[in-house]
């Protein structure tokens, strides 16, 4: 089955974070993974986090450059929770599987390695950022993530100057640096 | 150029905010070190770590959000066709009732057996004579259940005695706790209870009866391990006339108390233990006792009987050996505990507020 240009633009679209999109995709698609992970002993719960787990993993392959998809963004979610939930149940040791109801699947063992990946690397980044310790967490957020420049963070944490917020990112840098490939280098 | 600077030209460089010139020296510089270059690949796959972990962050709460308002709208229903569910739910929810009537239907029974044994004529006195005081400490103890099953807290009258209570909290976020070991003494069964009333079961894995510290476990299926505890372990003692607060259990709520360390030993010298000057009650025992930067300096374990607001806690350092002794002993149970503090630099109610979610009742049902 192809895909449309419309599902490539909601695509493109989730992995620069766009709320419409994901609503959309959600909206679509949520009612179908409910129904399969609910008939085969999952509670709403278990959709949910199943769920979301798929969108994460469809926004990280809409990130990555040299992905591209395929079939329908409904076929791919489907395949992702139904193998995520297939790999829940055999962890548990619960009832197999009882019904298909969607026989069109694509194969993804591949891109489920790679989220397995970044979800650990992403955890080993949360971990390191809990640990430096405030103000260092909101600092390196400020500039990172929000991408605030240094003279509103100057402001913002009371520096004087914002040559001393630039020193103080700087070690809290070094900091979470030695926090995360300690962490990392373990894995 | 120091560290410093370097990794600013690092930064400019990779976010391109160097003119021409000094691009294209920065990049001979780099091509003839390979220090530099090998530091700039490292920088930039950090800072990607970084950057992705705050896109990762902000897709997963629009994730969350776009949830909540497609089933405030209605647009995703709430799907029940678990039948096991639905029975254990309405078993979870009538137990008590079967309980309380189970216990009933027992206790007529018993009265009625009571009453033909006092009514048939040919029972001797004696008989007579103690099968109503049985009946009537039955009475006794079914009113006690019943008490029981109506205020679910009231396991063990709290507050009654410090042999059956007292406070403990978290060491390590994996479910271990730390608390006094007199707290314990005697305990056929313990149950821990947290600031929202949720009640665990636990056991003791270790305990040091001279550093009065003991560490319990949650065996509990229902509890759910939190991912970090926001304090730290000091392994160095405090200041004298340093600042210290506990929080702790003396009564069925949360109680935080402060005050400041007055000696570096305890009672007789005692170095194992360190003298506050802050109320405590019964109750309080197995708290724990921090400092301004939010480390845990010590356990409560006890006052002074004869002086008002002199308190005795033991040094955290005795907790991390313990926990090596254990760790020597017994590989099943790794303790991790770690001595930075993650509220270090926050106000004290903040840091109480964050604290609290790691202090526990601890309820001893005695053998």
């Amino acid at each position: 089955m192809g895909i449309t240009e419309q599902e490539k633009i909601a695509f493109k679209a989730i992995g620069n974070n766009e709320k419409e999109a994901i609503e959309l995709v959600y909206k679509e698609n949520y009612g179908l993974i409910q129904h399969f992970v609910v008939y085969n002993n999952g509670t709403e719960d278990d959709a949910r986090d199943i769920f979301q787990e798929a969108m994460m993993v469809l926004y990280e392959k809409s990130k990555q450059p040299d992905f591209e998809l395929t079939c329908q963004i409904k076929t791919y979610l489907y395949s992702v929770c139904r193998r995520l939930w297939l790999k829940k149940l055999q962890h548990a040791r619960r009832i197999e599987m009882q019904i298909e109801n969607f026989d069109n699947i694509v194969p993804v063992e591949e891109d489920l390695e790679d989220h397995e990946k970044l979800t650990n690397q992403y955890l080993i980044m949360r971990t390191a950022m809990g640990k430096i310790g405030e103000p260092c967490k909101s600092l390196i957020e400020a500039f990172y993530v929000h991408h605030k420049n240094m003279q509103e963070i100057a402001g913002f944490f009371g520096y004087t100057n914002a040559d001393n917020a630039k020193n103080q990112k700087y070690k809290c840098l070094v900091r979470l640096k030695k926090l995360f490939f300690a962490q990392y280098k373990n894995q | 150029m120091d560290q410093l600077q370097l990794a600013e030209n690092v930064e400019k460089y990779l976010s391109g905010q160097l003119n021409d010139a000094e691009k294209k020296a920065f990049e001979e510089s780099r091509q003839n070190s390979a220090e530099l270059d090998q530091m700039v690949v490292e920088y930039q796959s950090f800072i990607e770590q970084i950057e992705r972990y705050g896109d990762v962050r902000r897709f997963k709460s629009n994730l969350y959000d776009t949830h909540q308002t497609l089933q405030e709208e209605g647009i995703i229903k709430e799907q029940k066709i678990n039948t096991t569910a639905k029975i254990i739910n309405l078993w979870s929810r009538y137990r008590r009732v079967a309980v309380v009537a189970a216990s009933i239907a027992g206790i007529t029974a018993l009265f009625i057996s009571g009453m033909i044994t006092l009514f048939s004529p040919k029972t001797p006195f004696n008989d007579i004579e103690e099968l109503r005081r049985k009946v009537s400490s039955l009475e006794r103890q079914s009113s006690n259940q019943r008490n029981e099953l109506n205020n679910f807290k009231s396991k063990i009258e709290p507050g009654a005695s410090v042999k059956f209570g007292g406070t403990s909290f978290m060491i390590d976020a994996k479910g271990y706790l730390a608390t006094s070991a007199h707290v314990l003494k005697g305990a056929k069964k313990i149950y821990v209870q947290n600031h929202e009333g949720e009640e665990f079961l636990a056991e003791i894995i270790e305990s040091d009866q001279t550093a009065d510290i003991a560490i319990l476990k949650i065996t509990d299926a229902d509890f759910k391990p939190s991912k970090q505890l926001p304090y730290g372990f000091a392994k160095t003692t405090t200041d004298l006339s340093e600042s210290v607060y506990t929080l702790g259990y003396p009564k069925d709520e949360i109680v935080y108390n402060e005050g400041y360390l007055s000696s570096k030993t305890g009672l007789d010298g005692d170095t194992l233990s360190c003298q506050l000057t802050i109320s405590a009650n019964p109750g309080n025992s197995g708290g724990p006792v921090l400092n301004k930067n939010g480390e845990v300096i010590g356990i409560l374990s006890a006052r002074q009987a004869s002086a008002n607001g002199v308190v005795f806690a033991t040094k955290s350092k005795n907790i991390y050996k313990l926990l090596q002794t254990m760790k020597e002993s017994d590989t099943s149970n790794v303790v991790k505990i770690h001595n930075t503090s993650s509220i270090k630099n926050i106000n004290r109610s903040s840091q109480v507020k964050k604290v609290q979610e790691h202090v526990y009742m601890v309820k001893v049902v005695l053998g």
